[in-house]
């Protein structure tokens, strides 16, 4: 009795580790990643090279922290526009104030105050008047973009007061060959892992994506815990911002436009499994797409078709993979 | 005492009078059969005493207590356990996930609390043993059958030591065997002194297990009346109006 109950408790659907590993979408998503990056280096002199692989992996580490936060609202079944807008706003906040003359670290933390508030609007507009996300968050892509634009009159911000070096430092240096935000995108994308997978607030994400209304009734705080969903979006975007403002070391306000779709994308490519690691594989994928239409010499106006189309076909093929489950 | 005592329970959305000046009273370890045509009010009832919506007028008692119920988890903190008509699983979660929905164990590594799964499996493994059911914990409830999802939510009401449990037609969409499982759980409800409240259109369950048998009727409780001392003529006359009241 206690044996088959262990063998009961034990047993999982999945047969092998390897059959596991290849019913996700994250490893067909890296698997795409890596021939697309074997084919580059095959076909081009630049790609393999130092430099150009360098940028690939700073330009992505942006987009994989955003990607992050954006697993978490597409998990629980919504989105967030506004990613885009609140990098700029956090970006804008922060080089404003050092230019002004205060300390980095101050600025940074009032630019992660205005990317709290931003996920905090949108929190409460989708949660507790009960608005569509997707309706909430377009209008805040509007409203926080121009709203940086207010806060710099437009201009461009290349000077940072004391700590200029330090934000330079911060977002544009390397350690041991590694981009810093790297780094931090690591060091996020470890500790999201643990905490979708093994905190109660992970498994309510989940929850809230696969039946809200169950979530509801069986007394999860489902209002609150959507809340802090669009206010970690936010602040993963914050924190991207200001990170690139070091990276760029100027920031104007057209900065992050359009990266919403780079993003929901990365999020999505991994089929939504809502994975720290898929988010980060799945933007490493838009990236190295990105990156060989540069290297092979297509036209960048051909840029949105590829990125475009690639998300929609892994959509597809996530949608095609579930319907024989 | 009564276990569960409601008084007066009216509950209206916008014009529809879903529930008009209800009274009903459920002894402890006592089968409550809850029956009534489609839309006579009994998932509100459960609803409301689940916590879910507050009543326009009315309370509620339980033990002789007066009790408010804002949200399930008051109704939860007083023994009130709910299996609900959709079932209230979450389709990306496993079976032990949705067994333990809002109240996980966690183990805590100094400010980081993490959820205990090993222990969830290992219970949620346990009260599938005990409800002899082939559901096995770490299976996603998507893949899962009718039978397979409502040993699931049973099994749910029974994590904590429930002194009441609301079951909204657990019976519609199992097969046989396990309707006839399901039955016996309740019995067993019975013989620990839980009370139980069984909504259902199975006219034959509701005799098989049932002490007493109420009918709703367009929001109005018709009767109540022990089951020995009716029969199924009775109910499906009351039910459909064909009788007034008993
Ligand atoms: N959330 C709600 N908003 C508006 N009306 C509701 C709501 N819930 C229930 N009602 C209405 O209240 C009445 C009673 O519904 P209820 O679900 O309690 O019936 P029921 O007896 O459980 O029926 P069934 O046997 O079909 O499950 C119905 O007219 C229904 O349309
Ligand atoms: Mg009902």
């Amino acid at each position: 009795m206690t044996d088959t109950l262990q063998s009961a408790i034990d047993q999982s659907q999945h047969r092998s580790p390897l059959a596991r590993l290849a019913g996700t979408q994250v490893f067909w998503v890296l698997a795409a990643a890596i021939l697309a990056c074997l084919a580059l280096t095959v076909l081009t002199d630049s790609f393999a090279s130092e430099r150009n692989l360098f940028n690939v992996a700073r330009n992505f580490a942006f987009v994989a922290i955003i990607a992050i936060g954006m697993t978490a609202v597409i998990a629980s079944g919504g989105i967030d526009l506004s990613v885009g807008s609140s990098l700029v706003l956090a970006a804008m906040v922060v080089s404003v104030l050092m230019e002004g003359g205060h300390s980095f670290w101050l600025s940074a933390a009032a630019a992660m105050g205005a990317a709290l508030v931003v996920g905090l609007i949108n929190g409460m507009l989708i949660a507790y008047v009960g608005m569509p996300a997707f309706v909430v968050t377009l209008g805040m892509l509007s409203a926080a973009r121009s709203l940086a634009m207010v806060l710099s009159n437009n201009k461009m911000i290349y000077q940072f007061g004391p700590d200029h070096d330090l934000l330079l430092w911060l977002g544009g240096g390397s350690t041991f060959g590694l981009p810093h935000p790297l780094y931090i995108l690591i060091a996020l994308c470890g500790v999201m892992s643990v905490v979708f997978r093994w905190t109660r607030w992970g498994q309510h994400v989940f929850a809230i994506g696969g039946n809200e209304h169950a979530a509801t009734l069986t007394g999860i705080p489902v209002r609150r815990l959507k809340v802090s969903i669009y206010i970690f979006s936010a602040l993963t975007a914050g924190l991207a911002g200001i990170l690139m403002a070091g990276w760029l070391g100027s920031v104007t306000t057209n900065l992050g436009q359009s990266m919403e779709l780079a993003v929901i994308g990365g999020a999505n490519l991994a089929g939504g499994e809502g994975t720290a690691l898929g988010a980060v594989v799945g933007a490493l994928l838009i990236e190295v797409i990105r990156n060989s239409l540069i290297l092979l010499g297509i036209s960048t106006f051909w840029q949105g078709m590829f990125i475009g189309t690639s998300i929609i076909i892994a959509v597809a093929f996530d949608r095609i993979r579930h319907m024989k489950a | 005492m009564s276990r569960l005592k409601l008084t007066g329970l009216s509950r209206s959305f916008g014009a529809i009078q879903a529930l008009d000046d209800v009274s009903l009273e459920v002894a402890p370890g006592e089968v409550l059969g809850l029956m009534g045509d489609n839309g006579a009010g009994k998932s509100t009832l459960v609803k409301i005493v689940a916590g879910n919506f507050r009543p326009t007028k009315g309370e509620i008692r339980i033990d002789g207590q007066l009790v408010e119920l804002h949200k399930p988890i008051d109704a939860r903190e007083r023994g009130i356990e709910v299996v609900y008509q959709d079932l209230a699983l979450c389709d990306n979660l496993s079976a032990a996930s949705n067994v333990f929905l809002g109240r996980e164990p966690v183990r805590r590594f100094g400010p980081l609390a993490v959820i205990d799964y090993p222990a969830m499996r290992m219970r949620a493994g346990e009260l599938f043993a005990q409800l002899k059911t082939e559901t096995r914990p770490r299976d996603l409830v998507r893949r899962m059958s009718g039978g397979q999802r409502q040993a699931v939510a049973i099994a749910r009401t029974l994590l904590s030591k429930p002194r009441i449990v609301l079951m909204d037609e657990p019976t519609a969409a199992i097969s046989v065997r396990q309707v006839a499982e399901v039955l016996n759980l309740i019995r067993r409800l019975r013989d620990q002194g839980i009370s139980v409240v069984l909504i259902s259109h199975r006219m034959p369950d509701v005799f098989a297990v049932c002490d007493r048998i109420a009918v709703l009727r367009r929001g109005q409780m018709v009767a109540s009346k022990r089951a020995a001392a009716s029969s199924p003529e009775e109910v499906t006359g009351l039910i459909t109006g064909a009788i007034e009241t008993a």
